[in-house]
């Protein structure tokens, strides 16, 4: 797993896959290393890419015969993502995810006066927002 | 063909033609947010028919992959409901497709997450997420739109009255879907028709846009019996390039 720390997302660079939370498990049957794999959106593509990342970081480890399995239940959460993940990603100027269903604050200045532009942006697992007192639009992480 | 395979193709049918036909809106949308929405939505779409269609051709043995599903059958082999091959029209027709197809979808994938069947469980568990977020969007959109301006309202009440007649075929139980429900792998689709009326309504009172009446409905395309002339349009431009190369890969 800590080798899985240092595979970025491919699309938010600032967080690995075990921070997003869609390593579900690793184990060893025989000699084959096993990686269970939850997807984050069902049409996302970086999912492809991400099971790509994962086996050459792998390989890179020395490890040959590895089989990465897409696991859908139970199907991920935001409730999964790492608290490092969610300082990361507001240090990176996007919000975490809040139960509330929006941005707690500004991940630029702060302030709680923020509204929404749109519910989605540049990814399936992001929405857009604009905060009100500094006026910068910022990407907010959907909850689900 | 299967009961199984039959209703599962129904399933990945009806996210693959709307969100094909979704997906034309990419790069014309009215505004640059809507624009990213509808793709973001299609492509949610697309990534849960990968899953149906995956499981249909396991299910078939045949060896045949979602791709092989998707760009090699014709009009006559896909069982979507007539509502998502409708064209897309303005924006609005399109939110208003878009949001009656929502509803029914949010509430189909409720039940079938609570299926018998481990894999479609987990498929509509994953799946319903996506679909709740698409209709809290969609319903929203219809409701801004309907309680728009005298245009916008008069659009829409109109949008409603053309595609109000594809409603009735997702209630319709036949054969198919009974012995599915009887085997507590999916919902008979008359037990939805209650609730996602309800839920129609209270959306379509808050635009103030007026419930047409029920009467004759159109059907069809579920059993794949009598499509639309719009579904052939979709295929050709859907499938060319596997027609034209076939066994092409990236």
């Amino acid at each position: 797993m800590d080798w899985l720390d240092q595979v970025p997302d491919p699309e938010i660079p600032v967080i690995s896959v075990t921070d997003l939370g869609i390593v579900r498990g690793v184990s060893w049957e025989d000699d084959k290393l096993v990686v269970a794999v939850t997807p984050t959106y069902s049409g996302c593509p970086a999912t492809g890419v991400i099971s790509m990342d994962i086996e050459t970081a792998l390989r890179d480890r020395g490890i040959s015969d590895i089989d990465i399995r897409i696991q859908l239940a139970p199907a991920w959460t935001t409730d999964w993502l790492s608290e490092k993940g969610r300082t990361r990603l507001e240090e990176y100027g996007i919000a975490p995810p809040s139960p509330a269903g929006g941005p707690e604050r500004c991940p630029q200045c702060g302030s709680t006066d923020v509204e929404r532009i749109s519910q989605f942006g540049s990814t399936p697992c992001k929405a857009q927002w604009r905060c009100k007192s500094c006026a910068e639009p910022f990407d907010y992480f959907k909850c689900i | 063909m299967s009961a199984l395979f039959e209703a599962l193709l129904r399933l990945g049918d009806n996210t693959l033609i709307l969100g094909h036909r979704v997906s034309e809106w990419c790069g014309h949308a009215p505004v640059l947010e809507e624009d990213i929405a509808l793709a973001n939505t299609a492509l949610d779409l697309i990534g849960q028919t990968r899953m149906w269609l995956d499981l249909a051709g396991e299910v078939e043995g045949a060896g045949r992959s979602a791709d092989d599903l998707a760009f090699l059958r014709d009009a006559w082999d896909f069982r979507n409901l007539l509502l998502v091959e409708q064209p897309n029209g303005d924006f609005g027709r399109t939110i208003l497709r878009q949001f009656l197809f929502d509803t029914y979808h949010v509430e189909l994938l409720h039940l079938l997450a609570g299926s018998t069947h481990p894999q479609i469980a987990a498929i509509a568990a994953k799946s319903v997420k996506e679909a709740i977020y698409h209709q809290e969007r969609s319903g929203l959109t219809v409701t801004a739109l309907g309680d728009g301006t005298e245009e916008s309202h008069a659009k829409m009440q109109q949008h409603l009255e053309d595609l109000w007649p594809y409603i009735g075929e997702m209630f319709d139980d036949d054969a198919v879907d009974l012995e599915l429900s009887d085997a507590g792998i999916m919902p008979a689709p008359s037990s939805l028709k209650e609730p996602v009326l309800a839920r129609l309504t209270a959306v379509l009172d808050a635009a103030t846009l007026a419930r047409p009446a029920d009467g004759y409905h159109q059907r069809g395309g579920r059993n794949g019996r009598q499509h639309s002339e719009h579904l052939g349009h979709i295929l050709t431009q859907m499938q060319w390039l596997q027609r034209a190369y076939p066994g092409a890969t990236w």
